[in-house]
Protein backbone atom coordinates (compact mmCIF):
# COMPACT_ATOMS: atom_id res chain seq x y z
CA UNK A 1 0.00 0.00 0.00
CA UNK A 2 0.98 3.33 -0.74
CA UNK A 3 2.98 5.88 1.98
CA UNK A 4 0.90 8.59 1.39
CA UNK A 5 -3.09 6.83 1.36
CA UNK A 6 -5.73 9.10 0.45
CA UNK A 7 -8.31 8.40 3.35
CA UNK A 8 -11.56 9.77 4.34
CA UNK A 9 -12.45 9.50 7.85
CA UNK A 10 -15.72 9.88 9.55
CA UNK A 11 -16.29 11.09 13.15
CA UNK A 12 -20.32 10.61 14.86
CA UNK A 13 -19.33 9.70 18.25
CA UNK A 14 -20.74 12.74 20.40
CA UNK A 15 -22.47 15.80 18.75
CA UNK A 16 -20.03 16.74 15.77
CA UNK A 17 -20.43 15.23 12.49
CA UNK A 18 -16.78 15.64 11.83
CA UNK A 19 -15.52 14.22 7.99
CA UNK A 20 -11.82 14.61 7.34
CA UNK A 21 -9.55 13.52 4.38
CA UNK A 22 -5.91 13.59 4.39
CA UNK A 23 -3.24 11.90 2.44
CA UNK A 24 -0.50 10.57 4.70
CA UNK A 25 0.14 13.30 7.38
CA UNK A 26 -1.22 16.25 5.21
CA UNK A 27 -4.07 17.37 5.42
CA UNK A 28 -6.63 18.09 2.77
CA UNK A 29 -10.08 19.02 4.81
CA UNK A 30 -11.65 18.84 8.18
CA UNK A 31 -15.18 19.48 7.67
CA UNK A 32 -17.13 19.90 11.15
CA UNK A 33 -21.15 20.20 11.08
CA UNK A 34 -21.47 20.47 15.15
CA UNK A 35 -24.90 19.79 16.37
CA UNK A 36 -24.43 22.16 19.61
CA UNK A 37 -27.05 24.41 19.05
CA UNK A 38 -29.63 21.86 19.17
CA UNK A 39 -28.48 20.91 22.56
CA UNK A 40 -28.29 24.02 23.84
CA UNK A 41 -31.33 24.46 25.24
CA UNK A 42 -31.26 20.94 26.92
CA UNK A 43 -27.72 21.86 28.59
CA UNK A 44 -26.18 19.39 27.54
CA UNK A 45 -25.95 16.80 24.89
CA UNK A 46 -28.83 14.82 24.21
CA UNK A 47 -27.74 11.10 22.67
CA UNK A 48 -31.13 11.17 20.31
CA UNK A 49 -30.54 14.31 18.89
CA UNK A 50 -26.98 14.26 18.25
CA UNK A 51 -27.96 10.87 16.45
CA UNK A 52 -30.80 12.34 13.95
CA UNK A 53 -28.42 15.30 13.57
CA UNK A 54 -25.63 13.44 12.57
CA UNK A 55 -27.84 11.65 9.69
CA UNK A 56 -28.69 15.07 8.19
CA UNK A 57 -25.37 16.33 8.37
CA UNK A 58 -23.78 13.47 7.04
CA UNK A 59 -24.04 13.58 3.37
CA UNK A 60 -23.51 17.14 3.30
CA UNK A 61 -20.64 17.11 5.06
CA UNK A 62 -18.94 14.70 3.28
CA UNK A 63 -19.61 16.02 0.05
CA UNK A 64 -18.53 19.58 1.54
CA UNK A 65 -14.92 17.56 2.53
CA UNK A 66 -14.40 16.61 -1.08
CA UNK A 67 -15.33 19.42 -2.35
CA UNK A 68 -12.40 21.58 -0.15
CA UNK A 69 -9.76 18.66 -0.43
CA UNK A 70 -10.52 18.84 -4.30
CA UNK A 71 -10.64 14.83 -4.59
CA UNK A 72 -13.23 12.36 -5.80
CA UNK A 73 -14.43 9.39 -3.39
CA UNK A 74 -13.19 7.10 -6.38
CA UNK A 75 -9.56 8.29 -5.50
CA UNK A 76 -9.72 7.32 -1.93
CA UNK A 77 -7.43 4.71 -0.76
CA UNK A 78 -9.85 3.93 2.46
CA UNK A 79 -12.42 5.09 4.32
CA UNK A 80 -11.73 4.86 7.97
CA UNK A 81 -14.61 5.65 10.88
CA UNK A 82 -14.79 5.62 14.66
CA UNK A 83 -16.15 2.38 16.53
CA UNK A 84 -15.58 3.80 19.70
CA UNK A 85 -15.88 4.95 22.79
CA UNK A 86 -18.64 7.57 22.02
CA UNK A 87 -22.56 7.57 22.34
CA UNK A 88 -23.86 4.44 20.52
CA UNK A 89 -26.56 5.52 18.49
CA UNK A 90 -24.39 8.36 17.49
CA UNK A 91 -21.74 6.17 16.41
CA UNK A 92 -23.86 3.53 14.39
CA UNK A 93 -24.98 6.62 12.33
CA UNK A 94 -21.44 6.82 11.45
CA UNK A 95 -20.60 3.37 10.84
CA UNK A 96 -23.37 2.78 8.64
CA UNK A 97 -22.62 5.83 6.29
CA UNK A 98 -19.12 4.24 6.12
CA UNK A 99 -19.71 1.00 5.53
CA UNK A 100 -22.28 1.91 2.90
CA UNK A 101 -19.59 4.16 1.35
CA UNK A 102 -16.65 1.37 1.62
CA UNK A 103 -18.83 -1.39 0.17
CA UNK A 104 -20.01 1.27 -2.53
CA UNK A 105 -16.45 2.29 -3.68
CA UNK A 106 -14.99 -0.95 -3.01
CA UNK A 107 -12.27 -0.10 -0.52
CA UNK A 108 -11.25 -0.94 2.15
CA UNK A 109 -12.49 0.15 5.53
CA UNK A 110 -11.20 0.59 8.81
CA UNK A 111 -12.86 1.04 11.99
CA UNK A 112 -10.48 3.11 14.80
CA UNK A 113 -10.23 4.21 18.57
CA UNK A 114 -11.87 7.86 19.06
CA UNK A 115 -9.20 8.68 21.79
CA UNK A 116 -6.07 7.27 19.46
CA UNK A 117 -7.75 9.37 16.58
CA UNK A 118 -7.04 12.18 19.46
CA UNK A 119 -3.42 11.18 19.47
CA UNK A 120 -3.27 11.37 15.80
CA UNK A 121 -4.80 14.57 15.68
CA UNK A 122 -1.00 15.70 16.50
CA UNK A 123 0.43 14.31 13.46
CA UNK A 124 -1.79 16.37 10.85
CA UNK A 125 -0.99 19.73 12.28
CA UNK A 126 1.22 21.49 9.92
CA UNK A 127 4.46 22.06 10.19
CA UNK A 128 5.10 20.06 13.28
CA UNK A 129 8.33 18.08 13.30
CA UNK A 130 7.59 14.46 13.83
CA UNK A 131 5.59 13.15 16.98
CA UNK A 132 8.35 11.66 19.35
CA UNK A 133 7.44 8.49 21.56
CA UNK A 134 6.99 7.53 24.29
CA UNK A 135 4.71 10.71 25.31
CA UNK A 136 1.87 11.64 27.83
CA UNK A 137 -1.25 12.71 26.83
CA UNK A 138 -3.86 13.85 28.35
CA UNK A 139 -7.41 14.02 26.47
CA UNK A 140 -10.28 16.34 27.79
CA UNK A 141 -13.70 16.58 26.12
CA UNK A 142 -17.30 16.77 27.13
CA UNK A 143 -17.31 13.24 26.86
CA UNK A 144 -13.79 12.05 28.28
CA UNK A 145 -11.02 12.87 30.75
CA UNK A 146 -8.06 10.29 30.15
CA UNK A 147 -4.70 9.84 30.58
CA UNK A 148 -2.70 7.90 28.32
CA UNK A 149 0.89 6.39 27.82
CA UNK A 150 1.62 6.32 23.87
CA UNK A 151 4.71 4.73 23.01
CA UNK A 152 3.93 3.99 19.03
CA UNK A 153 0.45 5.51 17.82
CA UNK A 154 -0.37 2.46 15.91
CA UNK A 155 0.62 -0.74 18.01
CA UNK A 156 1.11 0.24 21.78
CA UNK A 157 -1.20 2.95 23.79
CA UNK A 158 -1.78 2.21 27.63
CA UNK A 159 -4.84 3.90 29.65
CA UNK A 160 -2.61 5.43 33.04
CA UNK A 161 -6.20 6.98 34.00
CA UNK A 162 -9.67 8.54 33.48
CA UNK A 163 -12.75 10.41 34.92
CA UNK A 164 -14.17 8.12 37.44
CA UNK A 165 -17.51 10.25 37.32
CA UNK A 166 -18.42 13.47 35.25
CA UNK A 167 -15.87 14.23 32.06
CA UNK A 168 -14.13 17.80 32.84
CA UNK A 169 -16.24 19.31 30.02
CA UNK A 170 -19.46 18.11 31.52
CA UNK A 171 -18.16 19.62 35.22
CA UNK A 172 -17.44 23.13 33.01
CA UNK A 173 -21.12 22.56 32.03
CA UNK A 174 -22.62 21.27 35.09
CA UNK A 175 -20.98 24.49 37.40
CA UNK A 176 -22.02 26.68 34.42
CA UNK A 177 -25.90 26.05 35.16
CA UNK A 178 -25.52 26.26 38.94
CA UNK A 179 -24.01 29.83 37.83
CA UNK A 180 -27.11 30.57 35.51
CA UNK A 181 -24.75 30.07 32.21
CA UNK A 182 -25.48 29.02 29.27
CA UNK A 183 -24.40 25.53 27.63
CA UNK A 184 -21.78 25.03 26.85
CA UNK A 185 -20.38 26.01 29.93
CA UNK A 186 -16.34 25.80 29.33
CA UNK A 187 -16.09 29.40 27.33
CA UNK A 188 -18.90 30.59 29.66
CA UNK A 189 -16.93 29.87 32.86
CA UNK A 190 -14.15 31.46 31.47
CA UNK A 191 -15.82 34.98 30.86
CA UNK A 192 -17.22 34.91 34.28
CA UNK A 193 -14.02 34.35 35.77
CA UNK A 194 -12.34 37.69 34.02
CA UNK A 195 -10.87 39.53 37.10
CA UNK A 196 -12.06 36.59 39.38
CA UNK A 197 -9.20 35.27 41.91
CA UNK A 198 -8.47 32.08 41.26
CA UNK A 199 -7.33 31.45 44.76
CA UNK A 200 -10.28 33.08 46.19
CA UNK A 201 -12.36 29.99 47.28
CA UNK A 202 -10.39 26.42 48.21
CA UNK A 203 -12.16 23.61 46.19
CA UNK A 204 -12.31 20.37 46.43
CA UNK A 205 -9.27 18.04 43.91
CA UNK A 206 -10.52 15.10 42.99
CA UNK A 207 -8.82 12.32 44.15
CA UNK A 208 -5.55 14.38 45.08
CA UNK A 209 -5.02 13.07 48.92
CA UNK A 210 -2.70 10.48 49.58
CA UNK A 211 -5.29 7.99 50.21
CA UNK A 212 -6.86 8.18 46.93
CA UNK A 213 -3.73 8.38 45.21
CA UNK A 214 -2.82 5.07 46.10
CA UNK A 215 -5.97 3.57 43.88
CA UNK A 216 -6.08 6.30 41.41
CA UNK A 217 -3.13 7.98 41.05
CA UNK A 218 -4.20 9.01 37.40
CA UNK A 219 -7.68 8.79 37.72
CA UNK A 220 -9.85 11.74 37.86
CA UNK A 221 -13.40 13.19 39.70
CA UNK A 222 -14.77 15.69 39.07
CA UNK A 223 -18.50 15.12 40.28
CA UNK A 224 -17.15 16.19 44.02
CA UNK A 225 -16.57 19.42 42.91
CA UNK A 226 -19.90 20.33 40.92
CA UNK A 227 -21.13 19.56 44.53
CA UNK A 228 -18.99 21.41 46.27
CA UNK A 229 -19.14 24.80 44.10
CA UNK A 230 -23.15 24.17 44.87
CA UNK A 231 -22.86 23.65 48.35
CA UNK A 232 -20.66 26.76 48.66
CA UNK A 233 -23.00 29.09 46.46
CA UNK A 234 -25.96 28.25 49.17
CA UNK A 235 -24.14 28.52 52.04
CA UNK A 236 -23.30 32.00 50.55
CA UNK A 237 -26.77 32.58 49.60
CA UNK A 238 -28.65 31.02 52.84
CA UNK A 239 -26.12 33.87 54.23
CA UNK A 240 -27.60 36.54 52.89
CA UNK A 241 -24.12 37.10 50.99
CA UNK A 242 -23.71 38.33 47.19
CA UNK A 243 -22.21 35.39 45.03
CA UNK A 244 -19.22 36.03 43.75
CA UNK A 245 -19.40 35.11 40.77
CA UNK A 246 -15.87 35.94 38.99
CA UNK A 247 -14.00 34.04 41.79
CA UNK A 248 -16.39 31.05 42.07
CA UNK A 249 -15.78 30.41 38.76
CA UNK A 250 -12.08 31.28 38.41
CA UNK A 251 -11.74 28.96 41.57
CA UNK A 252 -13.78 26.35 40.22
CA UNK A 253 -11.90 26.46 37.05
CA UNK A 254 -8.53 26.60 38.96
CA UNK A 255 -9.90 23.66 40.79
CA UNK A 256 -10.38 21.42 37.42
CA UNK A 257 -7.08 22.60 35.55
CA UNK A 258 -5.03 21.94 38.99
CA UNK A 259 -6.01 18.54 39.22
CA UNK A 260 -5.44 18.03 35.37
CA UNK A 261 -2.18 19.29 35.25
CA UNK A 262 -1.18 17.78 38.50
CA UNK A 263 -1.49 14.65 37.36
CA UNK A 264 -0.77 14.57 33.80
CA UNK A 265 3.06 15.81 35.21
CA UNK A 266 2.95 12.98 37.86
CA UNK A 267 2.43 10.54 34.99
CA UNK A 268 5.62 12.43 33.04
CA UNK A 269 8.07 12.36 36.15
CA UNK A 270 6.75 8.55 36.94
CA UNK A 271 7.20 7.24 33.94
CA UNK A 272 10.57 9.56 32.70
CA UNK A 273 8.62 10.94 29.89
CA UNK A 274 9.38 14.11 29.74
CA UNK A 275 6.49 15.27 26.89
CA UNK A 276 2.98 15.69 27.38
CA UNK A 277 0.47 15.88 24.19
CA UNK A 278 -2.61 17.58 25.28
CA UNK A 279 -6.16 17.01 23.24
CA UNK A 280 -9.85 17.22 23.07
CA UNK A 281 -11.77 20.31 23.25
CA UNK A 282 -11.27 21.87 26.65
CA UNK A 283 -7.46 22.20 25.61
CA UNK A 284 -9.79 25.48 23.85
CA UNK A 285 -9.61 27.01 27.70
CA UNK A 286 -7.25 29.17 28.03
CA UNK A 287 -5.81 29.29 31.64
CA UNK A 288 -5.56 25.79 31.27
CA UNK A 289 -3.10 25.88 28.50
CA UNK A 290 -1.43 28.45 30.18
CA UNK A 291 -0.98 26.70 33.62
CA UNK A 292 0.03 23.32 31.61
CA UNK A 293 2.97 25.20 29.66
CA UNK A 294 3.98 27.16 32.61
CA UNK A 295 4.17 24.18 35.09
CA UNK A 296 5.61 21.86 32.36
CA UNK A 297 8.33 23.83 31.88
CA UNK A 298 9.50 24.39 35.26
CA UNK A 299 9.31 20.30 35.04
CA UNK A 300 11.52 20.07 31.94
CA UNK A 301 8.42 18.45 30.09
CA UNK A 302 8.11 19.71 26.70
CA UNK A 303 4.14 19.89 25.70
CA UNK A 304 2.65 19.77 22.15
CA UNK A 305 -0.83 21.01 21.80
CA UNK A 306 -2.27 20.69 18.05
CA UNK A 307 -4.69 23.74 16.37
CA UNK A 308 -8.01 23.75 18.40
CA UNK A 309 -9.47 22.50 15.27
CA UNK A 310 -7.86 19.44 15.30
CA UNK A 311 -8.30 19.36 19.13
CA UNK A 312 -12.17 19.34 18.87
CA UNK A 313 -13.67 15.91 17.76
CA UNK A 314 -13.59 15.32 14.24
CA UNK A 315 -12.88 13.21 10.79
CA UNK A 316 -9.49 14.55 10.11
CA UNK A 317 -8.15 12.54 12.97
CA UNK A 318 -9.96 9.41 12.34
CA UNK A 319 -8.26 9.64 8.58
CA UNK A 320 -4.80 10.33 10.16
CA UNK A 321 -4.98 7.66 12.02
CA UNK A 322 -5.96 4.94 9.16
CA UNK A 323 -3.25 6.53 7.31
CA UNK A 324 -1.05 5.32 9.95
CA UNK A 325 -1.86 1.91 10.52
CA UNK A 326 -2.21 1.72 6.01
CA UNK A 327 1.37 2.97 6.32
CA UNK A 328 2.09 0.60 8.49
CA UNK A 329 0.92 -2.52 6.55
CA UNK A 330 -1.94 -3.09 8.74
CA UNK A 331 -4.85 -4.87 7.45
CA UNK A 332 -8.36 -3.19 6.83
CA UNK A 333 -10.90 -4.40 9.24
CA UNK A 334 -13.99 -6.58 8.56
CA UNK A 335 -17.23 -5.61 8.13
CA UNK A 336 -18.94 -7.30 11.14
CA UNK A 337 -17.66 -4.60 13.68
CA UNK A 338 -20.74 -2.45 15.18
CA UNK A 339 -20.12 0.62 17.88
CA UNK A 340 -18.24 0.01 21.04
CA UNK A 341 -19.36 3.07 23.59
CA UNK A 342 -16.83 1.73 25.81
CA UNK A 343 -14.08 0.81 23.80
CA UNK A 344 -10.70 0.18 25.47
CA UNK A 345 -7.89 2.66 23.54
CA UNK A 346 -6.00 -0.24 24.04
CA UNK A 347 -7.76 -1.43 20.68
CA UNK A 348 -6.10 1.36 18.27
CA UNK A 349 -8.03 -0.54 15.43
CA UNK A 350 -11.64 -2.90 15.60
CA UNK A 351 -11.46 -6.32 13.71
CA UNK A 352 -8.75 -6.23 11.76
CA UNK A 353 -8.56 -8.45 9.38
CA UNK A 354 -6.68 -12.35 9.64
CA UNK A 355 -4.15 -12.75 7.55
CA UNK A 356 -0.44 -12.10 6.30
CA UNK A 357 0.64 -8.65 6.85
CA UNK A 358 1.07 -6.01 4.31
CA UNK A 359 -1.63 -6.72 2.15
CA UNK B 1 -57.47 4.18 -7.11
CA UNK B 2 -57.26 0.46 -8.08
CA UNK B 3 -59.07 -2.01 -5.87
CA UNK B 4 -56.51 -4.74 -4.25
CA UNK B 5 -55.21 -5.93 -7.57
CA UNK B 6 -52.18 -5.56 -10.37
CA UNK B 7 -53.92 -3.82 -12.52
CA UNK B 8 -53.69 -0.87 -14.12
CA UNK B 9 -49.79 0.79 -15.40
CA UNK B 10 -47.24 -1.86 -15.44
CA UNK B 11 -44.82 -0.44 -17.46
CA UNK B 12 -42.05 1.05 -14.98
CA UNK B 13 -39.04 1.91 -16.80
CA UNK B 14 -36.11 -0.22 -16.11
CA UNK B 15 -34.12 0.33 -13.49
CA UNK B 16 -31.52 -1.38 -11.33
CA UNK B 17 -32.47 -0.17 -7.60
CA UNK B 18 -30.75 -1.22 -4.35
CA UNK B 19 -33.15 -1.16 -1.67
CA UNK B 20 -32.02 -1.05 2.07
CA UNK B 21 -34.25 -1.25 5.07
CA UNK B 22 -32.89 -1.12 8.54
CA UNK B 23 -37.02 -0.11 10.34
CA UNK B 24 -37.19 -3.71 11.58
CA UNK B 25 -34.48 -6.29 10.62
CA UNK B 26 -31.56 -5.13 8.05
CA UNK B 27 -32.47 -5.64 4.52
CA UNK B 28 -30.96 -5.51 1.51
CA UNK B 29 -32.20 -6.27 -1.94
CA UNK B 30 -31.67 -5.86 -5.72
CA UNK B 31 -34.08 -5.87 -8.47
CA UNK B 32 -33.15 -5.61 -12.04
CA UNK B 33 -34.56 -3.89 -15.25
CA UNK B 34 -37.46 -6.13 -14.93
CA UNK B 35 -37.96 -5.03 -11.79
CA UNK B 36 -37.38 -8.95 -10.39
CA UNK B 37 -35.32 -9.45 -8.00
CA UNK B 38 -31.63 -10.51 -8.08
CA UNK B 39 -30.76 -10.98 -4.68
CA UNK B 40 -32.12 -10.37 -1.55
CA UNK B 41 -30.65 -10.86 1.76
CA UNK B 42 -31.79 -9.97 5.36
CA UNK B 43 -31.11 -10.72 8.91
CA UNK B 44 -33.74 -10.30 11.28
CA UNK B 45 -34.00 -9.08 14.89
CA UNK B 46 -34.23 -5.17 16.54
CA UNK B 47 -30.65 -5.76 17.26
CA UNK B 48 -27.23 -5.67 15.60
CA UNK B 49 -28.00 -3.49 12.34
CA UNK B 50 -24.66 -1.57 12.49
CA UNK B 51 -22.86 -4.75 12.67
CA UNK B 52 -24.56 -6.88 9.89
CA UNK B 53 -25.26 -3.79 6.72
CA UNK B 54 -22.00 -3.84 5.33
CA UNK B 55 -22.31 -7.96 4.90
CA UNK B 56 -25.39 -7.76 3.76
CA UNK B 57 -24.59 -5.11 1.12
CA UNK B 58 -21.13 -6.54 0.08
CA UNK B 59 -23.38 -9.84 -0.61
CA UNK B 60 -26.41 -8.78 -2.30
CA UNK B 61 -23.86 -6.91 -4.73
CA UNK B 62 -22.23 -9.79 -5.20
CA UNK B 63 -24.85 -12.61 -5.91
CA UNK B 64 -26.60 -9.54 -8.31
CA UNK B 65 -24.31 -9.85 -10.80
CA UNK B 66 -24.42 -5.61 -10.98
CA UNK B 67 -21.41 -5.45 -13.30
CA UNK B 68 -24.18 -6.15 -16.25
CA UNK B 69 -26.43 -3.35 -15.20
CA UNK B 70 -24.94 -0.62 -13.26
CA UNK B 71 -27.36 0.41 -10.47
CA UNK B 72 -29.21 3.46 -10.99
CA UNK B 73 -30.92 4.48 -7.74
CA UNK B 74 -30.24 3.43 -4.16
CA UNK B 75 -33.98 3.26 -2.34
CA UNK B 76 -33.88 3.60 1.73
CA UNK B 77 -36.64 2.53 3.87
CA UNK B 78 -37.42 5.04 5.69
CA UNK B 79 -39.30 3.74 9.07
CA UNK B 80 -41.33 3.68 10.96
CA UNK B 81 -39.12 1.84 13.48
CA UNK B 82 -37.05 2.39 16.33
CA UNK B 83 -34.81 5.34 16.34
CA UNK B 84 -31.55 3.81 16.61
CA UNK B 85 -31.71 0.59 13.83
CA UNK B 86 -33.72 2.64 11.58
CA UNK B 87 -30.97 5.16 10.71
CA UNK B 88 -28.05 2.85 10.04
CA UNK B 89 -29.69 1.40 7.36
CA UNK B 90 -30.72 5.08 5.84
CA UNK B 91 -27.24 6.13 6.80
CA UNK B 92 -25.82 3.45 4.88
CA UNK B 93 -28.03 3.89 1.86
CA UNK B 94 -27.11 7.69 1.30
CA UNK B 95 -23.34 7.05 1.58
CA UNK B 96 -23.62 4.37 -0.70
CA UNK B 97 -25.49 6.32 -3.22
CA UNK B 98 -22.99 8.99 -2.95
CA UNK B 99 -20.38 6.13 -3.57
CA UNK B 100 -22.28 5.45 -7.04
CA UNK B 101 -23.09 8.88 -7.69
CA UNK B 102 -26.66 8.14 -8.30
CA UNK B 103 -29.92 9.09 -6.25
CA UNK B 104 -31.76 7.94 -2.86
CA UNK B 105 -35.38 7.79 -3.28
CA UNK B 106 -36.95 7.82 0.42
CA UNK B 107 -39.59 5.05 0.96
CA UNK B 108 -41.72 4.50 3.45
CA UNK B 109 -41.36 1.25 4.88
CA UNK B 110 -45.04 0.28 5.16
CA UNK B 111 -45.23 0.53 1.33
CA UNK B 112 -42.96 -2.15 1.40
CA UNK B 113 -45.00 -4.18 3.38
CA UNK B 114 -48.23 -3.59 1.74
CA UNK B 115 -46.89 -3.77 -1.62
CA UNK B 116 -45.70 -7.48 -0.62
CA UNK B 117 -49.00 -8.04 0.69
CA UNK B 118 -50.79 -6.81 -2.11
CA UNK B 119 -48.01 -8.88 -4.94
CA UNK B 120 -49.09 -11.97 -2.41
CA UNK B 121 -50.60 -15.08 -3.46
CA UNK B 122 -54.21 -13.26 -2.46
CA UNK B 123 -54.21 -9.61 -2.68
CA UNK B 124 -56.85 -8.42 0.08
CA UNK B 125 -60.07 -7.30 -1.78
CA UNK B 126 -60.83 -4.22 1.28
CA UNK B 127 -58.38 -1.93 3.06
CA UNK B 128 -55.96 -3.49 5.47
CA UNK B 129 -53.32 -2.77 7.80
CA UNK B 130 -50.08 -2.80 7.88
CA UNK B 131 -48.34 -3.24 11.47
CA UNK B 132 -44.96 -3.04 13.17
CA UNK B 133 -43.68 -3.03 16.33
CA UNK B 134 -43.06 0.19 17.52
CA UNK B 135 -40.97 -0.99 21.07
CA UNK B 136 -42.39 0.70 24.22
CA UNK B 137 -45.71 -1.23 24.02
CA UNK B 138 -47.12 1.01 20.63
CA UNK B 139 -47.69 -0.26 17.12
CA UNK B 140 -47.20 1.29 14.27
CA UNK B 141 -50.50 1.14 11.98
CA UNK B 142 -51.01 2.28 8.28
CA UNK B 143 -54.08 1.31 6.25
CA UNK B 144 -53.81 0.50 2.76
CA UNK B 145 -56.43 0.15 -0.22
CA UNK B 146 -54.52 -1.31 -3.36
CA UNK B 147 -52.71 0.60 -5.39
CA UNK B 148 -53.23 3.86 -7.05
CA UNK B 149 -52.24 4.72 -10.63
CA UNK B 150 -48.80 4.87 -10.13
CA UNK B 151 -48.82 1.33 -8.55
CA UNK B 152 -48.01 2.87 -5.40
CA UNK B 153 -49.84 1.10 -2.38
CA UNK B 154 -52.52 3.54 -1.35
CA UNK B 155 -52.27 4.47 1.92
CA UNK B 156 -55.84 5.94 3.31
CA UNK B 157 -54.71 7.06 6.95
CA UNK B 158 -51.24 7.94 7.63
CA UNK B 159 -49.33 5.40 9.80
CA UNK B 160 -50.10 6.45 13.24
CA UNK B 161 -48.52 4.95 16.76
CA UNK B 162 -51.45 2.99 18.65
CA UNK B 163 -51.10 1.57 22.30
CA UNK B 164 -51.05 -2.34 22.09
CA UNK B 165 -53.43 -2.61 23.79
CA UNK B 166 -55.94 -0.53 21.81
CA UNK B 167 -55.11 -1.84 18.43
CA UNK B 168 -58.22 -4.35 18.74
CA UNK B 169 -60.39 -1.72 19.02
CA UNK B 170 -59.47 0.71 16.71
CA UNK B 171 -58.43 -1.83 13.80
CA UNK B 172 -61.89 -3.48 14.43
CA UNK B 173 -62.40 -6.07 11.15
CA UNK B 174 -59.74 -4.40 9.32
CA UNK B 175 -57.35 -7.01 8.03
CA UNK B 176 -54.35 -7.26 9.44
CA UNK B 177 -50.90 -7.58 8.55
CA UNK B 178 -48.35 -8.33 11.72
CA UNK B 179 -45.03 -7.58 9.61
CA UNK B 180 -41.66 -8.60 11.59
CA UNK B 181 -39.56 -8.19 8.69
CA UNK B 182 -39.35 -5.87 5.75
CA UNK B 183 -37.98 -6.84 2.11
CA UNK B 184 -35.35 -5.06 0.90
CA UNK B 185 -36.30 -5.63 -2.96
CA UNK B 186 -40.07 -4.80 -1.96
CA UNK B 187 -38.10 -1.14 -1.37
CA UNK B 188 -36.39 -0.73 -4.29
CA UNK B 189 -40.05 -2.18 -6.20
CA UNK B 190 -41.84 0.51 -4.81
CA UNK B 191 -38.95 3.24 -5.66
CA UNK B 192 -38.86 1.72 -8.34
CA UNK B 193 -42.81 3.09 -9.18
CA UNK B 194 -42.38 6.04 -7.40
CA UNK B 195 -39.66 6.73 -9.75
CA UNK B 196 -41.06 5.98 -13.23
CA UNK B 197 -43.92 8.26 -11.32
CA UNK B 198 -41.53 10.88 -10.80
CA UNK B 199 -43.36 11.42 -7.33
CA UNK B 200 -41.65 12.13 -3.74
CA UNK B 201 -43.12 9.75 -1.57
CA UNK B 202 -42.13 10.98 2.01
CA UNK B 203 -39.39 13.48 3.07
CA UNK B 204 -35.68 13.07 3.88
CA UNK B 205 -36.37 12.81 7.55
CA UNK B 206 -36.67 9.41 9.03
CA UNK B 207 -40.64 8.66 10.11
CA UNK B 208 -38.89 8.73 14.00
CA UNK B 209 -43.23 9.34 14.79
CA UNK B 210 -41.56 10.08 18.32
CA UNK B 211 -39.72 13.36 19.52
CA UNK B 212 -36.59 12.72 21.19
CA UNK B 213 -36.68 11.84 24.46
CA UNK B 214 -35.18 14.80 26.40
CA UNK B 215 -36.20 17.29 28.71
CA UNK B 216 -35.41 21.02 28.54
CA UNK B 217 -34.23 21.44 32.26
CA UNK B 218 -36.19 23.33 35.02
CA UNK B 219 -34.30 25.73 37.25
CA UNK B 220 -31.08 23.68 38.92
CA UNK B 221 -32.15 21.60 41.91
CA UNK B 222 -30.92 22.52 45.30
CA UNK B 223 -28.35 19.77 46.42
CA UNK B 224 -28.08 20.48 50.20
CA UNK B 225 -25.70 20.65 52.36
ZN1 LIG C 1 -13.21 13.31 21.70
Amino acid sequence: MTDQPLVLGIETSCDETGIGIVRGRTLLSNTIASSMDEHARYGGVVPEVAARAHLEELQPAIERALAEAQVRLQDLDAVAVTSGPGLAGALMVGIGAAKGLAVSLGKPLYAVNHLVGHIAADILTPDSVPLEYPTIALLVSGGHTSLLHVRDLTTDVELLGETVDDAAGEAFDKVARILGLPYPGGPEIDRAAVGGDPAAIRFPRGLSRASDLEKHRYDFSFSGLKTAVARWIEREEAAGNPIPVADVAASFREAVVDVLVTKALAACADRGVPRLLLGGGVIANRRLREVALARAAEAGVTVRIPPLSLCTDNGAMIAGLAAELISSSRRPSTLAFGADSTLPVTEIQVAERAGEAGA
Amino acid sequence: MIRGCRAGRTDYPGRVILGVDTSLGSAVGLIGHDGRTLAEVSQGGHLGHAEAIGTLLEQVLAAGSEDEDPLTHVAAGMGPGPFTGLRIGIAAARAFALGRDVPVIAVPSHHAAALAVIEGEHPPQHPFAILTDARRRETAVTVYEGIDVDGIPHAVVDTVLVPQADVDRKLGALRRFEVTGISGAAVARVARRAVAAGRTLTGSEPLYLRPPDALVPAAPKKVGS
